[in-house]
């Protein structure tokens, strides 16, 4: 087998073709029959209640169907859970156009519908709005004293509140050699994936719905919409085979969905309902956090006491928590540690998962703080990493099911050239530069979801896999065939993948790094099961040649089954079929998590990025000249794909540090810099050398397939390397992001 | 968008008469700001007149009295790439090319250029106050957000900035806007097109409705030699400028014969103080003596809440680009600063 096995060789992506000739088709691309066409109209105002509306001069246009709002929504439940996704936060979920309260600026508070999109989005700048305007607060910075701890819920099983205190905090702090205090602030980002949130709703008639949409879990929003509209589960398909970056804003069902299916509903039409870029600025957000961060260590170094309080921006309505203060005490022993998550409630739609949240706002502190006790301390910033070093989990004692961070800090530590950093703070020049050297460590779960596959053995021999995962870019379908086709010893011409349809068998939404492990690993299972009922039947055909085989006496090759001693033996795939009457051979099989066996053990994937930055010696602008990026994430299954993934949150770490941000007017309560004009995230001339090294880390322990995700540890270590990096370079330490040039003047 | 009636104009006088008889019509050319600022409802003309049919002002072209001409209707990637403006005036072809995006400069025609509208937050969002879009409804930038607002020339109804690049190298070339309309045919000197916001900050320049920019005129002396576009920004490419120069010199050894600096990204127009350049004359080309220029330029700044880094910034954007307009064939795409 293993002159054609395919894992861990770098595929392109099957589709990539379909993709770069625009054959590929999202959400908004699927045409129906007389399709209307919805736009959403959001609130002007940030909090209050709408008092009249007027849509008399919207429907007099030619062509307007139906405008919605709280007036005439069809009855709706009012219970609660009847909205809740699987990845609703402790609270009360959005309801749109539920009644008039305005609960933050953008708010969608009705859809106007029309024959045409461009119609629809006129018209409804022609409905009128009177509002009764209530006090509003929306600045974190000014609501610090709100923060209060997070509500507990379903929510709380992926994002754990931070642990107890351990030892004695305040007394190790107070008499330990070495000890630092620093703050920091990171800003609001939203999120701005190419594609445009989007929703095709097929009205089928009896209660049928076929909905194209854009989503990270198909299944997920199948619930949603079969729960809040009182549908049958099995009348409802959500469909989203190609899907244009979505980075958690597509793991909860957005508004754009609920208001194409209700008109479609209300109108027993076929209905489109596509956000434009500035509404990408109306929902989910990675939340402005404020961190503090008191660590201290002896004079060798080894740190002695962690204090980590984060208070974070949620909405009015719901408890968005992250992971925030939970990694320090992964990483590094402590005796003494303080971890502390609180949550100021504002005036703001409730925040949304971003890649590697809470991860990559924590980490930047961390390892800020690490950089500041290393100069304290006169120490090489890596040599205070490796002082610290444990091969176990501090915060539990659990062993890790494996962890070579070790061999990411030294593997890209010697690719960077990082031995011929001076330490001295604008030592180091080029021309009219300073010349910065960062380096950073990275951290994030390994998580593994429930999967269920179907495994199918058709009378040409050949393997369909389906599964209802999504692929949200990252190379999903290519990789999982990939893992099929060595499963069954078959070449990846003769594997198809069905994906990206919650009709196919369960899977959870693409999240968290974590479907690479979940579908992989459902697929080998499934895989086994089905060799296994291939080799029985094989068996079974009269003359068979495996007659008196075991499992272990045959092989998977090309679509056959043969004795490894006598490879002339053999029985084909399709001769199996063929002697099963021509009916497919078929297996369906859940892969779980072993719950039971990791309890003793932590899962995480490492990462280690050294940054260089130049900094202009009078204008101070900064400029990411080079970065590598070692990842520690077990088995690579692609080395293509994972590669794209690490470089392109590299560069989100570029962005988060030195672009990315909305700015909110805390007058007007509401985000100003809503379009890709003024929302900087970086373009090609910020983007240099990016190198991206994977460590060797077999595990057998962690599932099936001894994979961790690659989607989000890329990013986790970049933006303090950067910032450390700035340091370096100029002396001076700018502890909010993303760090403007000008800070540095 | 609104509906809307669109005519072609096959030539300038027809389409001043479309025009200038409807108050709710509206030219375009390249289109590049117009169809963003219509998404956005800030503009809802109800006749658009096409100027791309029209046959003359299409070519640059050099005159007998050793100007040239660029035709309002080129591109600005035309115009950039233009072997007359690559050879010529530099200085105008790298400010060309460190706006927008290839894309965007494929399409932007050079009257437009000059017709651009302002990137303050505010003025794009029509339901915030804004003396701009909205005369009287106040100013949100001045106590709002205003890191990319105006320190020089500014009033208390607006900071607004103007964003081109092209035209803070036009102001330094000392360029004269050629244009038509009702009343025949004006030239207007650079300095004299845009306007400071005052009290009427609706009004960015001084074209009339119903007028047409036909072409512009690039005085003889180009600063070929010495000359070099800075711009400083958040992000490498495609952002607008917090702070630009452009810098022309004449030089005799090393003392400086004449010399031209404009600024952008810091005021209602591109910024020009004629002491400062005569302070200049007869100086040596160092860094002292364009400190001197960057103070006189500089003079009478006043920074808000979240931009006076933009004073401190300029001058030493002005010292710099000094110094790298000494040494031209050194300078970096996106007018960065020198390596």
């Amino acid at each position: 087998m293993s002159d054609q096995s395919s894992v861990g060789k770098p595929v392109s992506r099957l589709e990539g073709r379909l993709k770069v000739t625009g054959a590929a088709k999202y959400a908004a691309e699927y045409d129906a029959p007389n399709l209307l066409y919805g736009y959403v109209i959001n609130s002007t105002i940030t909090k209050g209640k709408i008092t009249s509306i007027d849509t008399s001069a919207a429907t007099a246009v030619e062509g307007v169907v139906a405008v919605f709002s709280h007036e005439n929504r069809p009855e709706l439940p009012w219970l609660d859970i009847k909205y809740a996704d699987m990845d609703a936060p402790p609270g009360t979920v959005f309801k749109p156009l539920y009644d008039n309260e305005i609960k933050y600026n953008g708010q969608p508070i009705a859809l106007l519908v029309a024959n045409d999109f461009e119609t629809a989005r006129y018209a409804s700048t022609l409905v009128r709005f009177e509002y009764e305007e209530e006090f509003f607060e929306t600045c974190l910075d000014n609501n610090l004293e709100k923060g209060r701890d997070a509500k507990k819920g379903i929510a709380t099983l992926l994002k754990p509140p931070p642990p107890a205190p351990t030892g004695n905090f305040e007394k190790a702090f107070e008499n330990s050699a070495v000890k630092h205090t620093a703050e920091y602030l990171h800003s609001t980002e939203h999120h701005n994936p190419m594609e445009l949130f989007a929703t095709t709703t097929v009205y089928e008639g009896n209660g049928k719905l076929t909905i194209f949409d854009k989503t990270q879990g198909t299944i997920n929003n199948q619930l949603y919409v079969a729960n809040a509209f009182g549908l049958s589960y099995k009348n409802v398909r959500v469909i989203a085979p190609f899907v244009g970056g979505t980075f958690g804003s597509g793991l909860r069902p957005q508004h754009q969905l609920f208001l194409c299916v209700m008109a479609a509903l209300e109108l027993k039409r076929n209905v489109r309902v596509t956000l434009d870029r500035k509404q990408m600025f109306t929902f989910g957000h990675r939340p402005q956090t404020y961190q503090k961060l008191r660590f201290s260590t002896d004079e060798n170094g080894s740190i002695t006491a962690m204090n980590h309080l984060a208070i974070g921006e949620t909405s009015q309505f719901e408890d968005y928590a992250e992971s925030v203060v939970t990694w320090s005490h992964k990483l590094y022993p402590a005796a003494n540690t303080l971890l502390e998550y609180k949550l100021a409630p504002l005036d703001l739609p409730s925040p949304l998962d971003m890649r590697a949240p809470g991860g990559c706002t924590a980490m930047h502190a961390i390892e800020c703080m690490m950089d500041e006790l290393s100069y304290k301390l006169k120490m090489d910033p890596l040599e205070l990493r490796l002082r610290n070093y444990s091969e176990i989990d501090p915060s539990t004692g659990k062993s890790f099911t494996s962890k070579e961070l070790k061999q990411c800090y030294l593997k890209a530590a010697e690719r960077f050239g990082w031995k011929d950093r001076n330490p001295e703070p604008g030592s180091m020049t080029r021309g009219n530069k300073l010349v910065g050297y960062g380096m950073a460590t990275g951290i994030w779960d390994a998580y593994q979801f429930p999967s269920r596959i179907e495994a199918i053995i058709t009378k040409e021999g050949k393997l369909i896999i389906n599964n209802a995962v999504t692929d949200i870019g990252t190379g999903t379908f290519t990789v999982m065939t990939q893992v099929a086709a060595d499963a069954l010893g078959l070449p990846l011409e003769d594997v198809t993948f069905n994906y990206g349809d919650s009709q196919k068998p369960f899977s959870m939404f693409q999240g968290g790094s974590a479907i690479a492990a979940s579908t992989a690993s459902a697929i080998i299972i499934a895989a086994r099961a089905l060799k296994k009922k291939l080799l029985k039947k094989a068996k079974a055909i009269s003359n068979s040649p495996l007659k008196a085989a075991a499992e272990d006496d045959v092989m998977f090759k090309n679509g056959t089954i043969r004795l490894k001693k006598d490879p002339m033996s053999v029985v084909s795939f399709q001769e199996i079929v063929a002697s099963n009457n021509g009916r497919p051979v078929r297996t369906v099989n859940m892969g779980m998590p072993h719950a039971f066996k990791l309890r003793k053990y932590t899962k995480a994937t490492h990462s280690a990025a050294f940054v260089e930055v130049e900094v202009d010696k009078e204008l101070k602008t900064i400029a990411v000249t080079r970065a590598v990026s070692a990842v520690a994430a077990g088995k690579i299954l692609n080395p293509k794909t994972a590669r794209s993934q690490i470089t392109g949150s590299m560069v989100w770490g570029i962005s988060k540090a030195l672009h990315e941000e909305t700015i909110l007017d805390e007058k007007l309560g509401k985000y100003i810099n809503t379009n890709l004009a003024e929302y900087h995230i970086p373009v090609h001339a910020d983007v240099n050398e990016l190198d991206v090294i994977f460590a060797d880390e077999p595990d057998e322990l962690i599932n099936e397939a001894g994979v961790k995700g690659v989607g989000e540890i890329g990013l986790v270590a970049m933006p303090a390397a950067i910032a450390n990096a700035i340091f370096h370079a100029t002396g001076k330490r700018i502890n909010k992001l993303p760090v403007h040039f000008d800070e540095l003047l | 968008m609104n509906n809307f009636d669109y005519q072609q104009a096959a030539s300038i006088a027809d389409g001043i008469q479309l025009v200038s008889t409807n108050n709710k019509a509206a030219f375009v050319a390249g289109g590049t700001n117009l169809i963003d600022l219509w998404k956005y409802r800030l503009m809802e003309p109800e006749l658009l007149v096409d100027l791309n049919q029209v046959k003359e002002h299409h070519s640059i072209e050099e005159k007998e009295d050793g100007s040239v001409r660029l035709g309002a209707f080129v591109s600005n990637a035309d115009t950039a790439y233009h072997p007359i403006i690559e050879k010529r005036y530099p200085l105008l072809s790298k400010a060309i090319l460190a706006g927008a995006s290839a894309q965007i400069r494929n399409m932007a025609s050079n009257g437009g250029n000059l017709l651009q509208r302002t990137r303050c937050y505010y003025f794009y969002d029509p339901n915030v106050p804004c003396n701009k879009r909205t005369p009287g409804s106040g100013c949100s930038a001045i106590d709002g957000y205003n890191r990319i607002h105006a320190i020089l020339g500014a009033s208390d109804n607006c900071i607004a900035v103007f964003p081109s690049d092209m035209c803070v190298a036009l102001a330094a070339l000392d360029a004269v806007v050629n244009t038509s309309g009702t009343d025949g045919e004006r030239s207007i000197p650079f300095s004299e097109f845009h306007r400071l916001p005052g009290d009427m900050p609706e009004q960015d320049n001084n074209l009339r409705h119903g007028e047409i920019i036909t072409s512009i005129d690039l005085p003889e002396k180009g600063f070929s030699g010495n000359y070099s576009y800075l711009k400083l920004r958040d992000r490498h490419s495609y952002a607008f400028a917090l702070v630009s120069v452009a810098t022309g010199l004449e030089l005799s050894g090393d003392i400086i014969t004449d010399a031209r600096i404009a600024l952008g990204g810091l005021a209602h127009k591109p910024w020009r103080i004629n002491e400062a350049e005569l302070f200049l004359k007869g100086k040596q080309a160092n860094a002292e003596s364009f400190a001197g220029a960057a103070e006189i330029l500089l003079q009478g700044a006043k920074g808000f809440k979240y931009n006076s880094f933009k004073i401190e910034l300029a001058k030493r954007a002005i010292i710099r680009n000094g110094l790298m307009a000494l040494h031209p064939e050194q300078q970096l795409p996106g007018a960065r600063p020198s390596a």
